[in-house]
């Protein structure tokens, strides 16, 4: 495929490994212990998983997987709001499809559509404002979901729906914003981490000046990385040069896709739409102030959580969840007590095993020979 | 002997309504009707025509084929009915030949059930119809007993169909997912994931256009030169629901080996590849309806894809990797990228993923 293939080139690939090697053999640390890189995007996890990259990097390098999966920190209290919303009779409840199985404190979507809910998969929010056109006596809503990549669209489909002047149309918001959640990360006292491949997606929308402090106050190397598998190896060995020469850059490996400034278009749109939550709730991490967004008074109307009487419940986490230090990169998945036995990606109990961007869902699924080596799995 | 007694030619009854009601399964002369109007007269056959509660085989007819008889059935529930490539009626057939043939058997007698929802169109029906008798013809494997329903409107979606299938295995031929062993070779006769694409394109959830036609056919002739050209083939197995990951894992697992496949070698259409990025979809896991695989002793690989790349359904054909000694039932593939990753099995269905 055309600009895909590229990026996925054999002898490429052996050639950056080749780099990296000599890289990390000049990084004193790394003799030390292994140097910490976390991918903060679900689908750098995923690109990593589906290419066995970790088995191609030499042992000196752990890559962390980060917190960037919106489907696994949706917090059960959350999912249960959904199924509310979508069991009333009167609504169509549209959401992307790996939304689908998170677990709720009762069900999940996919069971409520199994006992009668009109549950649809959509593929953009502009195909549930569709479904609102065709079916005007119905109350449609969409499931918003997702980082600062899914926003702009969630705001253009609002705007849109303004203009027209639909009246059944209303969007649940859970719409996150990846920047305090990484900063909530940074001031984890039991952090581990040495540097970061910054979310590609998310920062084509926002651009890369969001993370300066991550460099400036936190002295942590970031590259922004792309998602085919070159992508990740280079931005890899940026990293690591980064640490070689003791500087701590934001650098973007992702110019064909993500400009310095972001999507101005899109920024506006996101600015129009929303204004931050005091907090929102993380499944696995906690309540992160400032880390969600929700409809502005004008567009109220839009607005699911006041259109419709939620239960609107915090549900702790399960206690015995080690998520939370899987992700700052403490413990490695198959290390938590539940990976595997109570965990489970039929029954997930933690943020990680619910999407297949999860890190523990990844390392069930497509394995880890790293963790095979361990005598892990 | 011939066991069916010879008839006067019945003059079949005829619908004239568009669509099927309540009355077409009330078991009285317009069911009779829609029976002999839409799939008498499709599936046409001397077994079938005397149209008692079951059909009649002489023994001595089937024995003459082989030592053991293979019994098979599926049900057809797909959604759209008529689809790129194919439609429920074609892959009711293929399907159930498809599961009688990777056991080695020789497909002869099919069955087929259907449950119709109320407001079908009769029009529909014969289309279906007529495309189960073409996907038969050419094939000495007839459908002689079938049965038709007729529910509520939202008691079932549109169509459903059941068939059931005896074929016989011919004397010596032995083949089971239990049966790989550690050197064999894993082959598969052409591009994968075409069906599950088409399908998922078909129905339009997901807002792409789809130039994929369903690979839906019938793969016993495959099979036969396949099994010529390989007489110690050790497993065949078709790689429908689940695709190529599954059938892998299964074979593993039943044969307590594990199976390294090549993604360079794994043939996958580009458009498919493009779907599933999309989508966020694995190819591997993605439903076939032609595909089947074969595992086969090394020393007859060559002569097996040989075989399989002279036939028409195997022109894509590939020796796709090795059955090798180790943990049983992992399944592993060396990536293009250079890469390795285990191969798992799915847990519920593939979800398109958010970003």
């Amino acid at each position: 495929m055309k600009y895909i293939d590229e990026f996925r080139d054999r002898e490429k690939a052996a050639v950056l490994i080749k780099e990296i090697e000599a890289l990390v053999s000049t990084i004193p640390l790394a003799k030390e212990r292994p140097l910490n890189i976390m991918e903060v995007c679900g689908g750098h996890t995923h690109s990593i998983f589906r290419y066995g990259i970790e088995g191609m990097l030499p042992k000196e390098i752990d890559l962390v997987h980060g917190p960037g999966c919106p489907v696994c920190v949706l917090p059960m209290g959350r999912v249960d709001d959904c199924v509310a919303i979508a069991e009333r009779p009167e609504v169509i409840f549209t959401t992307f499809g790996d939304a689908m199985r998170v677990p709720g404190s009762k069900k999940s979507l996919m069971q409520a559509k199994a006992d009668g809910a009109d549950i649809r998969m959509v593929y953009s929010p502009m195909d549930a404002l569709t479904i609102a056109r065709m079916n005007p006596d119905r109350e449609i809503v969409f499931f918003g979901l997702g980082f600062e990549t899914t926003m702009p669209s969630t705001a253009l489909t609002i705007l849109q729906a303004a203009s027209e002047g639909v009246t059944n149309f209303s969007v649940f918001c859970n719409h996150i914003t990846i920047v305090p959640t990484l900063k909530a990360i940074l001031e984890s006292p039991d952090l581990h981490l040495d540097g970061f491949l910054g979310p590609g997606h998310v920062s084509m929308v926002i651009g890369t000046a969001p993370y300066e402090f991550i460099a400036r106050f936190y002295k942590k190397p970031m590259v922004v990385a792309g998602f085919e598998p070159l992508d990740v190896l280079q931005s890899i060995w940026m990293v690591l040069k980064q640490i070689k020469e003791g500087r701590a850059d934001i650098e973007n490996q992702y110019a064909r896709v993500v400009p310095d400034d972001g999507n101005a278009a899109a920024l506006s749109a996101v600015a129009e739409v929303y204004e931050l939550r005091e907090f929102f709730e993380w499944r696995g991490l906690g309540s992160i102030d400032h880390s969600g967004v929700r409809l502005r008074e004008p567009y109220a109307r839009f607005d699911a959580e006041r259109r419709f009487a939620l239960p609107n419940v915090t549900i702790a986490d399960p206690t015995a969840c080690q998520c939370g230090e899987v992700l700052k990169g403490m413990i490695k998945p198959w290390q938590c007590k539940l990976f595997g036995a109570a965990c489970t990606p039929e029954t997930p109990l933690g943020a990680l095993m619910v999407s297949a961007e999860g890190a523990c869902s990844a390392y069930y699924q497509y394995g880890s020979l790293k963790a095979e080596r361990a005598g892990a799995i | 002997m011939n066991i069916v007694p010879m008839m006067r030619p019945r003059r079949l009854g005829k619908v004239n309504v568009p669509t099927v009601t309540l009355a077409h399964g009330g078991g009285g002369k317009a069911m009779k009707d829609l029976i002999d109007d839409v799939f008498v007269e499709a599936f046409d056959n001397a077994t079938l025509a005397p149209l008692e509660d079951q059909a009649r085989f002489d023994l001595a007819d089937i024995a003459a084929h082989g030592d053991r008889l293979a019994f098979t059935t599926d049900s057809f529930v797909v959604d759209p009915l008529i689809f790129p490539g194919g439609d429920i009626g074609k892959l009711a057939v293929c399907g159930t030949v498809n599961d009688l043939a990777v056991g080695g058997a020789r497909p002869l007698y099919l069955s087929c059930a259907v449950i119709i929802e109320e407001g079908v169109t009769i029009e529909l029906l014969r289309q279906i119809a007529r495309s189960m008798a073409e996907t038969r013809a050419g094939q000495g494997c007839q459908i002689v007993t079938g049965d038709t329903k007729v529910v509520h409107k939202g008691a079932c979606d549109k169509l459903f169909i059941t068939t059931t299938g005896i074929g016989v295995i011919p004397d010596s031929r032995v083949l089971g997912a239990h049966l790989a062993r550690p050197g064999d070779v894993v082959l598969v006769n052409g591009l994968l994931g075409d069906h599950g694409a088409a399908i998922l394109g078909a129905r339009g959830d997901m807002a792409l256009e789809t130039p994929i036609d369903s690979d839906c056919a019938c793969l016993h002739e495959l099979i036969e030169a396949l099994l010529a050209a390989s007489p110690n083939a050790r497993t065949l197995r078709d790689a429908t629901r689940g695709g190529l990951a599954t059938v892998l894992n299964e074979i593993a697992a039943a044969s307590e080996v594990t199976i390294e496949i090549d993604e360079t070698h794994t043939p996958i259409r580009e458009e498919v590849k493009g779907f599933c990025e999309i989508l966020g979809l694995d190819p591997l896991y993605l439903a076939n309806e032609g595909k089947i695989v074969a595992v086969v002793p090394a020393d007859e690989a060559k002569a097996a894809l040989a075989a399989m790349l002279a036939h028409p359904l195997g022109a894509g054909a590939s020796a796709i990797g090795t059955v090798n000694e180790g943990e049983p039932g992992r399944v592993t593939m060396r990536t293009g990228f250079g890469g390795r990753r285990i191969v798992d099995m799915l847990v519920g269905e593939q979800l398109p993923r958010i970003c």
